[in-house]
């Protein structure tokens, strides 16, 4: 099958579906690629490139698979096949009517922000990906619009305090927002309604600022949802404490096919510093904060910039093409079974169902729900242990008198019975046992190996009982005795010296 | 003084000597001490035997014999200890085994033939006045069991060890009923064997011992190979334990108790780290109770490529590494060192996590990261290092598979339920050496190979291994 990668229609954007690198791969599977001319100029990758990858140069639309970041414009549409794969981002939640006109021309769509949040599908979850680097974006912007340093510093011209940065939810751009704003040496807070959380905050080098509330939200999903009234009353008194105090506020909160949800409030942005700086990273979607402007930067009246760019990761166009069509490589790879170039869509796995957003002229979505979230069997799970442990309970002090009795009763008929002779030997016997458990007990895990083969070299002693058997007139017990003693010495002398040479191979740094 | 009482007050010194040499070998410091403590007790111990043969009229073509054996035998130990590869270690130790077994099977019949077999007058009447001649024929008959168990079992663990044998456990029906049968069968020939000592008796239990020491041994699994290693270094104890009681040799008895419960007390830390009896290990078959007969959706797994390895521990703090047995395989050891020291060079602080049971004999790990000249003082055992993986950048989990499988703590259902493991899942980044998506030897799937923090590197240990050093 031909896949055709589309010069994006929509103005602005810089980014392309397909780069050399995972040109080279898709052709790996079988498929044959072909790029419409100009494709990846914005993204830094030329026609040439791509052709040395091994792709065509020419019209996508006559591809059997279509390849987009955007969703195909009416214009790329109608150029299209019956019955082609599109496979690109589609927000089939917001743009309803789209879905049913990809349904209409029989197109089968696959929605690459749909993809479910299971871990397996993680390889394919483009919206991490853009997020990431979103994320990662919103910082520079905002560090681009700052007027000082991020990092605290004493120099000869005087102190520099570190910036403090608030990032408002934790999903994969708040963590890369927090990663990298720490990184740059800022003083970086975070809060998020999961709780869940905290833990990736502090490994960012994050302090998370916990919103005390009755209903803690653990997530199905894996995505937020709405949060009751009173938590939001608390979250907002938060954002009241923390807006006059911070340098940076970036905002990242989503809900899936909602309005953003409004947490900065103009009073808040009018208390906050002159010259800080707000990202509002759902400006797409509405803005989480008043008065942000969609796809401009605006400057209020305090002196505050509110950054409501929307094409953040476009604006790391080389590296936002990578990712985005590393997860396309990924999808491919997950639906060509056979790595023959022909797409197969399993209906019963449940990412490829996830995604499916339209097939055989039938509108597919929403799909049937999936739950994701790992804490509830996580906590199953332990519950089990808990109750499989108890089995190993220490022995009690009774049956341990009751085990030690017996056994000294057992032993004690047993020397009674045997003869003077026999009964010097079973104390020594016995003794030595007991004096090689604490002797061995004591061994350092790490010289086992040369324990073995030392208690192999001693075991040779054997050789004593040969010894003095051999040469007593009796040819047979002699031969016997004779290879007694040879294999006996091979183990005295081979083991004392395999040991001898891996002690002195251990060493100490 | 006689040469007789000298020679026994030798004895004495050597057993305590070889205590010595046991107690040496519980520290880095003293281990070499105590290999040399061992040399000269058995040292000790050779010139007073040899002196008491004289003593005791030997004729000349005996000690000639005795000089022959000897240097033969000297040859041939010190040779293959020279030239062992330390990823060999396993075969030549069960082999060594096997020699005190035989060795103590061919004491066994001695004493036969000298005695019950009428080789010895003096000696019958001697036992007979003690009343002991009937104790003197149960010491054949166990000394002979248990050294025959011990040659065939070493044997074939040393062929499954070397890959001369499939290293799959043998499944027999009734397998359990064979081996109980056979020890039923044993007593019941001791009993009659006490009565009439007669000679095909002594040659059925020879025979019997054999086949027992071998099918037990045939039908453990390789996995299970260092319990099993361990069990014979303890049948060999008690086999030189059981020649000592027939020969009224107290150093024998010392010597082949110490071995015995060394042993012993390895197999039990052995099992204490696979959370399983020994009797269930002896039984045999991990794999098949178990069965891989779960279908259960874990995800996908990520992949990585040795350069972004490579970067990944450029960055790292601090690193962990925990080898298993594909380490050794692939003999991996060396570029592993390698690694160790230009990650240490860069200031990244480096460990290694040794899991109880990697590799196929205790402690093997170690021997083989010391051979590649990895400084043991930092190399852990789990204990002292489980509760570090959290504050770790990246742990590189390199030929192990079920001693890092999550699973063991988190699936009460998993067949490895309740073994401790090396929870390496906890640090930032694993990343997991490994020649194919594979099961490990326990059959069980791993879940952490489908982790979020977990990426899998693919290819033969060794060449992932030099790929990153180049890129490092």
């Amino acid at each position: 099958m031909i896949i055709g990668v589309l010069h994006e229609a929509l103005p602005g954007e810089t980014r392309v579906s397909a780069t050399p690198a995972t040109v080279e791969k898709l052709v790996e599977l079988g498929y044959g690629v072909v790029i419409e001319p100009g494709a990846g100029t914005a993204s830094s990758f030329t026609d040439e490139a791509f052709v040395v990858a091994g792709a065509s140069i020419g019209d996508a639309a006559d591809a059997d698979i279509v390849f987009g970041i955007n969703a195909p414009s009416e214009a790329q549409l109608d150029r299209l096949r019956e019955g082609a794969t599109v496979i690109s981002l589609v927000s089939p939640a917001l743009n309803p009517d789209l879905v049913a006109d990809l349904a209409r021309r029989r197109i089968t769509a696959l929605a690459m922000d749909a993809v479910p949040r299971i871990s397996r599908a993680q390889s394919l979850d483009v919206l991490s990906s853009m997020a990431n680097i979103a994320g990662y974006r919103a910082v520079i912007e905002a560090a681009n619009a700052f007027g000082r340093f991020f990092t605290g510093q004493i120099t000869a011209a005087g102190k520099v305090p570190p910036a403090k940065v608030l990032v408002a939810g934790v999903g994969v751009a708040g963590l890369a927002a927090i990663g990298t704003a720490g990184g740059m040496g800022a003083i970086v807070y975070a809060t998020d309604p999961r709780p869940e959380v905290a833990d990736q905050v502090v490994s960012l080098g994050g302090t998370y600022l916990e919103v005390a509330a009755a209903d803690v939200e653990v997530s199905t999903t894996g995505y937020a949802k709405e949060m009751s009234d009173d938590y939001n009353a608390r979250a907002a008194a938060l954002y009241a404490k923390w807006a006059p105090e911070i340098d940076i506020l970036i905002t990242t909160a989503l809900i899936p096919g909602r309005a953003a949800p409004i947490l900065i409030t103009a009073e808040m942005v009018a208390n906050m510093k002159r010259g800080s700086v707000i990202v509002d990273m759902a400006a797409a979607n509405g803005g989480n904060v008043e008065g942000t402007v969609k796809g401009e930067v605006v400057v209020t009246a305090n002196g505050v910039t509110i950054i409501g760019y929307t094409d953040l990761p476009g604006r790391l166009a080389a590296q936002a093409s990578q990712l985005f069509s590393t997860n396309l490589v990924n999808l491919m790879k997950l639906m060509t079974p056979g790595k023959d170039g022909v797409l197969v869509i399993d209906w019963d796995d449940v990412v490829q169902r996830g995604i499916t957003v339209s097939r055989d002229g039938e509108v597919t979505w929403p799909p049937p729900a999936v739950q994701v979230s790992a804490a509830p069997t996580q906590a199953v799970a332990e519950q089990v242990v808990a109750e499989a442990s108890p089995a190993k309970a220490p022995m009690t002090t009774a049956r341990r008198f009751t085990y030690v009795g017996s056994g000294a009763a057992i032993l004690l008929l047993l020397v009674a019975a045997s003869p003077p002779s026999f009964r010097v030997h079973l104390t020594v016997f016995v003794l030595a046992i007991v004096i090689g458990n604490y002797v061995i007990g004591s061994v350092h895990h790490a010289l086992h190996t040369p324990l073995m083969s030392v208690t192999n070299a001693i075991s040779g002693i054997i050789i004593v009982g040969a010894l003095l058997q051999i040469g007593h007139g009796n040819a047979v017990i002699t031969v016997l005795a004779f290879v007694a003693v040879l294999i006996a010495s091979i183990n005295v002398f081979g083991g004392f010296a395999v040991t001898r040479r891996m002690l002195s191979m251990f060493s100490r740094s | 003084m006689t040469i007789e009482s000298i020679a026994q007050a030798a004895f004495l010194v050597a057993a305590l000597l070889f205590i010595l040499a046991l107690a040496g070998l519980s520290k880095h410091e003293t281990a070499k001490a105590g290999n040399t403590y061992g040399i000269a007790g058995m040292a000790v111990a050779l010139v007073a035997t040899i002196a008491l043969a004289i003593d005791r009229n030997i004729e000349s073509l005996g000690l000639i014999l005795i000089g022959v054996a000897m240097v033969v035998g000297a040859a041939i130990g010190l040779w293959r200890a020279r030239v062992v590869e330390m990823t060999g270690m396993p075969e030549l130790i069960a082999l060594l085994h096997s020699f005190v077994g035989l060795a103590a099977v061919l004491v066994g019949w001695n004493g036969y033939l000298l005695v019950e077999g009428g080789g010895s007058p003096e000696e019958i009447a001697l036992l007979t006045a003690e009343g002991t001649l009937g104790i003197h024929s149960v010491e054949v008959f166990v000394g002979v069991f248990i050294g025959a168990v011990t040659f065939t079992g070493s044997i074939v663990a040393y062929g499954k060890l070397s890959g001369r044998f499939k290293s799959n456990p043998l499944v027999l029906p009734g397998k359990n009923v064979l081996n109980i049968g056979a020890l039923v069968v044993f007593l019941a020939l001791t009993v009659w064997f006490v009565i009439d000592p007669a000679l095909w008796l002594l040659v059925a239990v020879t025979i019997i011992a054999l086949a027992l020491g071998w099918h037990l041994v045939a039908s453990i699994g390789g996995g299970d190979m260092p319990v099993v290693v361990s069990m014979l270094n303890s049948y060999s104890g008690w086999a030189a334990a059981a020649a000592g009681f027939l020969l009224g040799n107290d150093l024998l008895i010392v010597t082949g108790a110490l071995v015995g419960s060394s042993g012993a007390y390895l197999s039990y830390i052995m099992c204490k780290a696979m959370n399983r009896s020994f009797i269930s290990v002896i039984a045999g078959g991990f794999g098949i109770e178990a069965g891989p007969g779960e279908d259960k959706d874990y995800g996908d797994h990520r992949e990585v490529t040795a350069v972004e390895t490579a970067e990944l521990l450029r960055n790292a703090k601090s690193v962990i590494i925990t080898p298993g047995y594909g380490m050794a395989v692939a003999q991996a050891q060396y570029g592993v060192a390698d690694l160790t020291r230009k990650l240490r060079e860069n200031g990244t602080t480096v460990r290694f996590g040794i899991h109880p049971v990697a590799g196929r004999l205790p402690g093997h790990m170690n021997v083989l990261l010391a051979e590649a000249k990895v400084p043991y003082d930092i190399v852990l055992e789990m204990d002292e290092i489980n509760d570090d993986f959290g504050d770790t950048d990246v742990v590189l989990v390199i030929g192990a598979n079920d001693t890092v499988n999550p699973a063991a703590e988190t699936d009460p259902g998993s067949p490895i339920a309740g073994m401790p493991v090396l929870r390496v899942w906890n640090a930032n980044d694993v990343i997991v050496f490994k020649r194919s998506m594979a099961s490990g030897y326990a059959g069980v799937q791993n879940p952490l190979f489908f982790n979020e923090n977990s990426a899998m590197l693919f290819g033969d240990a060794k060449d992932r291994v030099d790929d990153i050093i180049r890129a490092l």
